[in-house]
């Protein structure tokens, strides 16, 4: 599903965010993403993203390699791949349903397929009875959730989080990692950028462990272990 | 394309696979159409709900549509006394000192009897010189002289088949080759010099219009660059979630055309208003000149020409916002270090 070949992303001569990252992500696959802050955590998401352009090497998304996309091409790349923030990055002049709605509105969902498939986004994460308030009257944590859910309304294969446990406390983390496992089962990739040790360390799955832009862990499937330790 | 069917099909969705008899060309077209109309209301709505704020830039658009609109009004309502003279020119024609009353009225029949003439009134001299010292105020002057040094005249309309240039000129010659004719005389060359004025005068206007056009332009530009810059999460998220440029565009296109919409109509108040308190004195003025002048308005026509050609402006506005601020908001600077 994933697929870096030695990818190297040099913003200017003294800055290396990333050197020469070799890996590859099986469809379902769920794994972290780890490391220091500025260990290129963020930039490795962007390249996904194609916010950002490798300097050299192949980042492949979907067998479909990115750096030769036309920026024309980019926002239906972008419509395959749902995304988490830490800060949500919900919209507060509407409500939870048309927040969730976005990725569907923006493709050209018919509005009857619109609402049927964000109801069944948001009754995944458990929001359902929410659905007309505005994102500000929810909790931190069910805001989290508003933003799972329009990260994986049009069903992307691939799913994305950057720091999605970032503000919540360890009960809420886990749940929301509950969900992201739900998802891997019915087939969708999905990485999560995180420096929550534990949490990570709970869950088992595979993590890529980025340090000063090198991939020290995690860069084949055996490393790291694929269930419980 | 990362597009993967298998992947999506295992999730769970009680809804999916019923109901797809209808063609997906023709739902694509549908929800684009309805895509469409729900942002030219939002659109709409947003003004609605800055109501000061879309006023004052429906009034500055207004006004700067107004000017020129008003003056192409005014001069082609000056186009039209010119024709009008033009249509109802008169051929003058004096007669030799020596001619006699009765040379002259023969003259005058035959004269009446061509097919090109409509009208013809015979001036005697006498009676021009009594007008002549009544309009003249020269009354003293006129005691000295010891003949009455006006000839008889002909004053002839023309038919209104005849009333061309080179139907009057033929007429003219076809008199001036009379006997005891000695000169003849159709008096244009104000109305020639009424006609370079007010050509020039359009060139001018045309070229305020353009000016204030630019500058609705450039109004409108502005005023969209600010709500792009405060609509800039919506931007950022539509983007993320795959938004096309096109997608992004087109609630600011249609704030553009919005705010078009409102500025003609604004014009078309004020030209409705300047024209129904200018009337009157304008009627007063052309009663003085005896002129059947009168302003025209805009007609329904020119009214929806006048609010489409603003819609099309404020729309130009917007993509010139668009395009110079759109690009600005990437979702780069969005994931967190």
């Amino acid at each position: 599903m994933i697929e870096f070949r030695q990818v190297t992303k040099r913003y200017d001569s003294d800055h290396t965010a990333l050197r020469q990252v070799n890996f590859h992500l099986d469809r379902g696959e769920l794994a972290f993403l780890t490391g220091h802050s500025g260990a290129g955590k963020s930039t490795l998401l962007k390249l996904l993203m194609v916010m950002e352009r490798p300097s050299a090497g192949e980042v492949v998304v979907g067998g479909q390699v990115l750096n030769r996309l036309p920026r024309r091409q980019i926002p239906y790349i972008r419509r395959h791949i749902g995304v988490v923030f830490q800060n949500h990055q919900l919209l507060f002049d509407r409500t939870v349903f048309d927040n969730v709605a976005m990725p569907l509105e923006v493709m050209g969902a018919s509005p009857r397929d619109m609402g049927r498939r964000v109801r069944a986004a948001l009754d995944k994460v458990g929001l359902l009875s929410k659905e007309k308030m505005n994102p500000l009257q929810l909790s931190g944590g069910e805001q989290q959730r508003v933003g799972i859910a329009r990260a994986v309304v049009n069903k992307p294969p691939l799913l994305l989080a950057d720091e999605p446990t970032g503000n919540l406390d360890p009960k809420l983390s886990a749940d929301i990692m509950n969900l992201f496992a739900q998802f891997s089962q019915v087939g969708v990739t999905v990485l999560i950028a995180s420096h929550d040790l534990a949490l990570i360390n709970e869950m088992g799955r595979r993590t890529l462990t980025l340090d000063h832009g090198n991939l020290i862990a995690g860069g084949s499937p055996l490393q790291g272990g694929s269930s419980g330790r | 394309m990362a597009a993967d069917p298998s992947s999506r099909s295992r999730k769970p969705d009680p809804a999916r696979g019923a109901k797809v008899s209808r063609s997906p060309w023709r739902e694509q077209a549908e929800s684009y159409f309805m895509h469409h109309r729900k942002v030219a209301r939002d659109s709409a709505g947003r003004l609605w709900r800055t109501p000061v704020a879309s006023l004052m830039t429906w009034a500055v658009m207004g006004v700067a549509l107004a000017l020129p609109v008003a003056l192409l009004l005014l001069l082609t309502s000056l186009q039209g006394v010119s024709a009008g003279w033009e249509s109802s020119a008169r051929v003058t024609a004096y007669m030799d000192l020596d001619a006699s009353l009765e040379t002259t009225r023969k003259l005058a029949s035959e004269i009446e009897s061509d097919g090109r003439v409509a009208e013809l009134e015979l001036v005697d001299r006498d009676r021009a010189l009594a007008e002549f010292r009544a309009s003249s105020g020269l009354d003293d002057a006129l005691d000295y002289l010891e003949e009455n040094p006006l000839p008889h005249t002909l004053l002839i309309t023309p038919e209104e088949n005849a009333r061309s240039a080179d139907g009057v000129a033929a007429l003219v010659t076809f008199i001036e080759g009379m006997d005891s004719v000695e000169r003849v005389q159709v008096d244009l060359g104000w109305l020639q010099r009424l006609n370079a004025m007010t050509e020039l005068l359009a060139r001018a206007v045309w070229a305020l219009a353009i000016l204030l056009a630019v500058a609705v332009v450039l109004v409108i530009g502005n005023t969209v660059r600010l709500s792009i810059e405060s609509r800039r999460d919506e931007i950022l998220v539509a983007k993320l979630v795959g938004g096309t440029d096109g997608f992004v565009r087109r609630p600011f296109l249609y704030t553009g055309a919005w705010f078009g919409l409102g500025g003609g109509v604004v014009a078309w108040i004020l030209l409705q208003l300047s024209l129904w308190w200018l009337s009157g004195p304008v009627e007063r003025l052309a009663g003085l000149y005896r002129s059947d002048f009168s302003l025209s308005g805009l007609s329904i026509d020119g009214a929806l020409a006048l609010i489409i050609a603003a819609m099309l402006l404020g729309w130009l506005g917007a993509w010139v916002a668009v395009k110079r601020h759109l690009s600005d908001i990437e979702p780069g600077e969005i994931a967190g270090g």
